[in-house]
């Protein structure tokens, strides 16, 4: 096993009861890696998460955590792991020194009365620290929430969602906080949803039905896709997406704004499909197709292969 | 215009399928709705029984004349007394009433048969334990009746002249511990003992389902902590409130009853500190099963039905039949009364109290144990 691997894991799976939320997931994510962990709601992204920090006993699989095995080492890895969880899970009725002091005592975190008020310093609260956390807003919890799961100093975070109702503002400060601790060799493991987001990751794993589909950089998910994408620009481009999205060869027409983005795994399939509008006044243009278009391309893939 | 909102019977009849089909997925409130009535009647119906009988009495026989013998046999007879030991001495008959082994003490005197035959009206004592006045009053009323009948066979052929004569025997009830029978000195040491059983679990029943329901359990289970930690953790604070109920229980008993304080105090927060304890643990182990707080409640209420009930607050402990009382012996709270009346009304040192104390301890220590076995590290 190299050493630099944070996370190294080999078929993980779950169950509850008939449903298989996790299926033979293997993961490899590198010390000092930010790793973006995609797929669409229900595709076993947190299970994944919560199996890795002994949250869930893993069904099958094995592997390492920060070099201990997430089986029979899960207490162990919880010390030197940091989870935040997709939902605000800090104590409402609590205040800000007050959750974090606990958070603190809970990992015996040494000079903890100084790493909390540095703490508290460092995300501008010294003010507010009186205030309960059930009263901040939705970007101070969330501030809230990463700065207490990483009062420990854990060399791995583990985030669920952390950006979810967050203002874009405060999304943007969140990720420079993200790539200033990769830089200092944190290791994170994101899940998200949003596109611009996981274009901000060092590299991508994409889960589907329990399934990891693909795993690398966005440049080289891209690629494996092998997705053909065109833009077309012009008038009555409602009507052209409905016709376009009957033919074959077509898989997506989707509008950005005053352009429609057509793509298809099949280029010449989608040359011919889209021949026949060629045509003024449309302005066709081959363009590099977006994440976005890949995750929706392998879905509608996977669930193609589900329906036959 | 306006729009008026009208009765819709299809929308009204989707919520009473709606709430049909919940509270059928909610087994547990649906098995402690039905089983409470039932709970209830079996107790109240046949559980509690105001006219107790078959009370342990001890007798200090110091005649063996037939005569004694005779009012012996006549006495227990009257099923309210059931003579389970002969005692030698006095001091031997007032530790075992201490210790509310018995109820009762009779006392026949020597020479009672010599001066009974003189017609010298001799004395015959019962002492009873007045701590539950209500449990001693129909079997001392008994005795009395008993006594003008019961000789009456004996008194015949050359003893005829005795018969002639009322009241024979001077019967002479001697009521201990609380000689004018005043109930609330029954009542409310008793009162502290079920506050603290139905408060202690309450709060505690909410501790793990509260964070369950919040979505912080998930967080405290990615923390490194044992499960007795958390659960320990969460009993502590409460002991306090516990003792702070205690003192305004005390306080009142002292201060608006007038119940006396014979015992030891210290002993008696003491012997408390077990009690609060059993049922913190009983509490935060009702919480690590029930699936939410709503559960839990119903888990506590479920626990103090049957501790009111059956411990011998509300009635009479030996009025209850012989499964009922073996119910009785599980609960702290039965023990509790019998401590803390012993303590403030009969004066009782740990030698008297620790019979009752260990079955708490006992309870407690299972309680904890099953609730840290069923505390989960995980969110399976």
């Amino acid at each position: 096993m190299p050493d630099d691997l944070a996370i190294d894991v080999h078929g993980m799976t779950k169950r509850f009861g008939a449903l298989t939320a996790v299926d033979h997931v293997d993961l490899a994510v590198r010390a000092g890696e930010i790793c973006g962990f995609l797929g669409p709601n229900g595709s076993g992204k947190t299970t994944f998460i919560r199996m890795l920090c002994g949250l869930l006993r893993a069904d099958e699989g094995r592997g390492t955590c920060l070099g201990y095995d997430v089986v029979t080492e899960s207490e162990t890895i919880k010390r030197h792991v940091g989870y935040m969880t997709q939902r605000f899970s800090f104590w409402d009725d609590l205040s800000i020194a007050e959750n974090l002091d606990f958070v603190a005592r809970m990992y015996c975190v040494r000079d903890r009365r100084q790493a909390v008020r540095e703490t508290i310093e460092r995300l501008g609260l010294t003010e507010r620290r009186h205030q309960l956390a059930g009263q901040l807003s939705g970007g101070w919890k969330q501030r809230l929430a990463l700065a207490a799961c990483m009062i420990h100093q854990p060399k791995l975070l583990l985030l669920d969602e952390p950006t979810a109702g967050v203002d874009p503002k405060a999304r943007r400060e969140f990720w420079e906080e993200i790539h200033r601790l990769a830089g200092e060799g944190l290791t994170f493991l994101i899940a998200t949803h949003y596109m611009d987001e996981a274009e901000r990751c060092h590299r991508l794993a994409f889960i589907l039905q329990g399934h990891l589909l693909v795993h690398g950089t966005a440049t080289e998910v891209i690629a494996r896709s092998h997705l053909v994408t065109w833009s077309v620009s012009g008038p009555g481009l409602v009507e052209l997406a409905q016709r376009l999205r009957n033919s074959s060869g077509v898989e997506q027409a989707v509008s950005f704004g005053t352009m429609l983005h057509i793509s298809g795994p099949d280029a010449e399939a989608l040359e011919r499909a889209i021949a026949p509008f060629r045509t003024k006044p449309y302005e066709w243009r081959r363009i590099d197709s977006g994440l976005e278009d890949v995750f929706i391309h392998f879905m509608s893939q996977s669930q193609d292969g589900v329906a036959s | 215009m306006r729009r008026r909102y009208e009765f819709s019977p299809r929308r009204f009849w989707a919520i009473v399928v709606k709430e049909f089909i919940q509270m059928r997925r909610d087994r547990l409130t649906f098995v402690m709705m039905i089983s409470m009535p039932l709970m209830q009647l079996i107790l109240f119906g046949y559980a509690i029984n105001s006219d107790p009988r078959h009370l342990p009495a001890g007798v200090l026989l110091g005649d063996h004349g037939p005569q004694a013998r005779t009012l012996l046999h006549a006495i227990s007879n009257s099923t309210y007394f059931n003579f389970v030991r002969e005692l030698d001495t006095e001091q031997e008959a007032r530790e075992a009433i201490a210790r509310g082994e018995i109820q009762f003490i009779l006392n026949i005197p020597e020479n009672f048969t010599r001066d009974l035959l003189r017609g010298d009206r001799p004395t015959l004592l019962i002492e009873a334990d007045g701590t539950d006045p209500a449990a001693i009053g129909n079997a001392v009323s008994a005795a009395r009746l008993l006594l003008n009948t019961a000789m009456r066979h004996d008194f015949q052929g050359p003893l005829d002249y005795l018969a002639a004569q009322r009241d024979a025997i001077d019967l002479r009830i001697q009521t201990l511990y609380n000689p004018e029978g005043i109930t609330r000195y029954n009542i409310v040491p008793g009162l502290m003992g079920v506050v603290l059983t139905m408060t202690m679990i309450m709060i505690t029943g909410l501790g793990i389902t509260r964070e369950r329901e919040r979505g912080t359990m998930e967080n405290l289970l990615s923390m490194p902590a044992h499960p007795a930690e958390v659960l320990i953790g969460k009993i502590i604070p409460y002991i306090l409130l516990g003792y702070i109920q205690v003192a305004l229980i005390l306080g009142a008993a002292y201060g608006l009853f007038h119940v006396p304080m014979v015992g030891s105090l210290a002993l008696l927060l003491a012997a408390t500190f077990v009690f609060i304890v059993a049922h913190l643990a009983m509490g935060i182990t009702f919480s690590t099963l029930a699936k939410n707080q709503l559960q839990a409640v119903q888990m506590a209420y479920f626990f103090f039905l049957p501790s009111i009930m059956l411990s011998g607050f509300m009635f009479p402990f030996r009025g209850m039949p012989r499964w009922a009382q073996d119910i009785g012996e599980i609960l702290p709270l039965t023990h509790f009364l019998r401590i803390t009346r012993g303590i403030l009304l009969k004066g009782n040192g740990l030698p008297e109290v620790w019979p009752q104390l260990w079955p708490i301890a006992l309870f407690a220590a299972l309680a904890l144990t099953i609730g840290v076995k069923r505390y989960r590290r995980t969110l399976d």
